[in-house]
This record gives structure tokens, sequence and C-alpha cells, in this order.
């Protein structure tokens, strides 16, 4: 087997791709990246289809080192840098593809910018699939290596064994990633359940991310929610970005790992143009929401893939970057130069 | 639970949005077993229809989630074909597959039996012989992959869930709350009371099915001694299902 080798995992990163959404009917949560977008771009960069399965990072990055021939990865959703180790390592900016080979080692460290950044690798991280994807569900046990978050001394597989050398890619464009603005939120399915004045109040206040934050959801902080009908219904279904509201009133955003039923009322759904800022957030993060119609979302969904797409259309050469440990082991074989020099 | 409302099940179900890729078919507020069919119903004539961008329809026991993708359809045209359908929606049962299921009841594999026949004024074998003779049909799945919600259960056995919920319910438990009895696929915190336990394996990932139950499917359980349960127990920790449904009708 060929991959890249866990040298320390950091703070539990996940094999994620854009889950399993068609599976729901049977209880199984969709899962998938928290930031899809940042997935894609990184996807792009190393020249994969945009729901190739790469390493979620959360909160610190891992160590890895290079068992294959070459690899091709980069890292997007931070600024946080590759640190290649060694005598002759070095930073490798973020938002950039890199062919490292065999032995090369590198760190990612702390993520102080994202809620979540994504490590692609050409070709794909190689776990076998569950209902037709690798994303990790660790509630469950599915997906990923063995339904668990990666640990020290894992082999994360890769699909290729080696890499063609060719220009290396990197996206300038980063304002998909510094979205500003209110989220946005389209009211229901059961809106009805809350008091008019806190409907007002959630379109009006600044909530707060708390700590109480994984893949399943964010607890939030600010005005409490008035029910009107009690807190309880009979279960019905839950999608990704429903605003729950348990009988304390404080709603929750439900991410990718979100159960598939329910019966807390949702007074209203993160448009999915926006789910992917709710990835990004962080403990202590502050959220404005701003109501708009079912249409006006599916016109801002068509325009973020269309400002996506641009932004991968707009890729630009990267720079080279020397791969400092090939060159001297090189160099060492062939004895063109010694160690010394 | 509020009791089923007559009109609730007749009337015409209520759109409600749930953001840019989820709708929701309302078609009632509570567990009702024609509001449910309806649901399932439209589920399967939503399926067979086969329209692009529709990711997954999700039953519940009163409302059916369309999950859909809005770069491919959009909620307009899809509630246009949800009520272009209504009209042909069925209440008809059965229309899933049965599953038997072996359930060694009482002792440690069912530790609130004794409980349950004390608070329904029942004896423990007048509870499982209720238990094991009801049919069920699966109302939805939740909670966790391959659970059922399945019902209705008897009045008799009606009680409310357990003040205290367990921080371990293990994965086979057979068990029931209010009019509804389910099997935990797998070890999880839970406020059902435990009956039972099956020895076979609801969701099993060697498996190509993974899942066996399905919303739609009906169940029935069957009582099975210590010597069974190990023995089919050591089946499905091969991999083995174990049970093989059989196809629809062969309910009453």
């Amino acid at each position: 087997m060929t991959g890249l080798r866990v040298v320390n995992a950091g703070f539990a990163p996940t094999i994620q791709d854009l889950g399993r959404p068609h599976v729901q009917h049977l209880g199984v949560p969709p899962s998938g990246a928290l930031d899809p977008v940042a997935l894609a771009i990184a996807n792009a960069l190393v020249g994969n289809e945009a729901g190739a399965a790469a390493l979620e990072l959360r909160v610190m990055g891992p160590t890895l080192e290079v068992e294959a021939e070459s690899v091709r990865v980069a890292l997007v959703g931070t600024v946080a840098a590759l640190e290649v180790q060694g005598e002759r390592g070095g930073p490798v900016e973020a938002n950039r593809s890199v062919r490292f080979s065999r032995g090369t080692k590198f760190r990612i460290g702390g993520l102080s910018d994202t809620g979540v950044a994504y490590l692609a690798v050409e070709g794909g991280i190689d776990v076998p699939e569950v209902y037709g994807s690798r994303a990790t569900y660790t509630r469950s046990h599915i997906g990923g290596i063995d339904g668990r978050a990666v640990r020290d001394g894992d082999l994360l597989p890769v699909a290729l064994n080696a890499v063609g050398e060719r220009s290396e890619m990197k996206c300038a464009d980063l304002d998909w990633a510094k979205a500003q603005g209110p989220i946005r939120v389209v009211l229901g399915p059961q809106d009805d359940f809350f008091s008019a004045e806190s409907i007002a109040g959630l379109f009006s206040q600044t909530y707060t991310c708390t700590r109480e934050a994984d893949r399943m959801g964010i607890r939030l902080d600010g005005p409490a929610l008035e029910h009107v009908k009690g807190h309880d219904i009979v279960s019905d279904g839950i999608v990704t970005g429903a605003i729950q509201v348990p009988g304390n009133g404080m709603p929750i955003l439900l991410l990718a790992d979100h159960q598939t039923t329910g019966g807390y009322p949702k007074v209203g759904t993160v448009i999915s143009a926006d789910i992917p800022r709710l990835g990004r957030m962080r403990p202590g993060d502050e959220i404005r929401f701003e109501e708009i119609t079912v249409e006006a979302a599916e016109a801002a969904r068509a325009d973020l893939e269309a400002a996506v797409a641009r932004v991968i259309d707009r890729f630009e050469r990267a720079g080279a970057w020397l791969d400092e440990a090939a060159l001297y082991r090189e160099n060492l074989v062939s004895g063109v130069v010694g160690p010394m020099d | 639970m509020p009791p089923a409302d007559a009109a609730d099940a007749a009337a015409e179900p209520r759109f409600l949005a749930a953001g840019d890729t989820a709708l929701v078919v309302e078609f009632g507020t509570v567990v009702d077993r024609a509001i449910n069919r309806r649901v399932t119903s439209l589920g399967r004539a939503l399926r067979d229809a086969d329209l692009a961008g529709i990711v997954d329809l999700v039953p519940t026991f009163r409302s059916l989630m369309v999950h859909f993708d809005p770069t491919v359809i959009r909620r307009a045209e899809i509630e246009e074909r949800v009520t272009a359908l209504l009209p042909d929606l069925s209440e008809e049962g059965g229309t899933g597959r049965l599953w038997r299921v072996p359930t060694l009841y009482g002792g440690e594999y069912g530790p609130d039996l004794q409980d349950v026949a004390e608070r329904t004024g029942l004896s423990p074998e007048r509870v499982v012989e209720i238990h094991a003779g009801g049919t069920y049909e699966c109302y939805m799945m939740g909670f966790m992959p391959g659970l059922g919600y399945l019902g209705i259960l008897p009045d008799e056995l009606a009680l409310p869930r357990r003040t205290e919920p367990r921080v371990r319910v293990p994965g086979g438990s057979v068990s029931i709350a209010t009019n509804l009895t389910n099997i935990y696929t797998k070890e999880s915190p839970g406020g059902w009371h435990l009956l039972g336990r099956t020895p076979i394996e609801l969701f099993d990932l060697r498996r190509d099915e993974p899942i066996l139950l399905n919303a739609g499917d009906s169940v029935q359980f069957y009582e099975i001694d210590e010597a069974t349960y190990r023995e089919m127990r050591a089946r499905a920790d091969e991999g083995d299902p174990v049970i093989e449904p059989q196809d629809a009708g062969a309910v009453s």
C-alpha cells in the first residue's frame, strides 16, 4: 500500500467527500465536507473532480510523510502553510498544488483562521466506499478508515503511486473564503411554532457560535426563541442547514452529520449557498441572519456555483517549489555533488 | 401524543419550505396509519417518476421530505409534480417486504419485561404474546442508521418513555414506547423499554445491502430460546443476515 503516513494526526481529521445524501431514507446522515467549496477548490488544484475524497482538517493539522513515489497535494481554506520538515524544508503556502516525493515529511499547524480546511491529494484518498461515498461518519462508524477519525500511524491510501510533473497551480482569488454579511435563511418548516417577536429577533439580533460545535451542528448563544405551540413535534425530516430550536429556545445549526429526522421544531433553514460559511465558523464567531425567499435562495446557489467555477477557471501557474528532499537524495545517489557541497 | 384527527388524514397536504434543497410535504401532524400510508405512497410514486435532481425521499410518520439538487430542479416544479400525483395516492398497506425478527425475550436480554408487565397489569408471558402477535408497519427510519419506527402497538402495551433514559442500550434491543416498537441497530443511549433482543444485525457494512429495513416494510417478532439466539448470533457475527424478507402481499 502506498499513501501518506500519519506521523501525527493533529486534531482528529476525517476523510470526507460530498457525502451520501441519497440514503437518508434509511436513517443514514449525509455527512461529507462541511465546506464543499473549499473541498472543490482543493480538488481542482490537484486535478481531481470536485467530490474526490480529501482530508478535512479542524483546529490543528497533521504531520504526514509521503510513502509513495510521488504525490500532489493542495491545502485550501486556511492561511496556514504546509511546513516541509528537515534541514532543507520550508513553508509551502496554502491554496496551491505541490508535488512531493517519497520521504518528504510535512506538517500543517494550527488553523487559526477557519473552522475547517482541506488537504486534497491527486487521485483522491482511496478508502472503500459505503453507499457510494468515502465520507466518514464517526458516530455510526461509517466510511473513512474503519469509520473513525484519522489517528497517529494510519496510512492514508492514495489512488496513485506516482504523479507526473506538470505546472503547479495556485488559487489567487480567495474572496470566496472571506464572504461577509448575514447568513441567509428561508423560514420554515416550523416557523409557525414561534412567536412573531422571536422571529423578528432572529433576524435583528446577533448570535454567537459556542464551543459546543462539531460535524453534527453548532449550538448558538443569543436571544432565546419563544415557542408558542410547545417544543415537541411528531418527527419529520431534517435537512443540512436546519435551525433547530429545542426547549431552551437556543438555536442549533445542523451540519452534515445531522440526524435524518427529529422531533424539535425548525424555525428556518440556512440556504445551501451559505452552508460552506457555516462550516468555516469557529467558536466565538458572530452570526447575523437575514430572511430570503426560496426563489432568491435558488438564485444565490446558482451564483455560488458560477463564482466557484470562475475561481477555478482563473487558477494561475504557481512558482516552482523545489522539492529539496528529492534533489538532495538524487544528488547523493548520482554523486554529481557531494552531501557537503 | 394527540389523538389522530379524522379530518387530518383527508386534508390536502401542506408544502413547507426547508430551504432551497428540501421540501416538506406534510399530510398531518400526528402518528396515524392512514396519514403514513399516504406519505409512503407519495414516496413510491415520486421514486417511480424518477425526476432528475431528486436526491432522496425521506418518509416520516406524517410527512415526506423531498431532498433535491437546486442546480437541477427547483422547488416549484417539485410542487407541481407532487400536486399531480395526489389524487392517485393509496392508503393500502402491506406494500413493502415482511421481515420476521427472532427475539429472545426477558432476562438480561429484556431487562424491562418484568417492569412493563407490572405497569400494564399483565403477566410477562402475556406481554410477549401480545408483542409477538402483532404485525407492525415501518412508518419511518431515523435516529440512527437502519432503525425503523414500527407501529401500531396494541393499547395494552402503550407506555410513555422511561423517565430515566439509559446511557447504553445494547444493539439489537427490541423495545417499546408510546404506541411504537423498534429495534436499536447499534448500542446507543435510549429511553425505550427493553423487552428482548434479536441476534440479527439490522445494519452490517459487510453486506451488499447493509441495512435491512425500509419504510413501508412490515415486521413481525417471534420468540426464540437462548440456544437459538446463540446459534443465530454466531452466524450474524460472520456477516450472515440470518433472516430473509417475504415479498409484498405476504401480510394480510
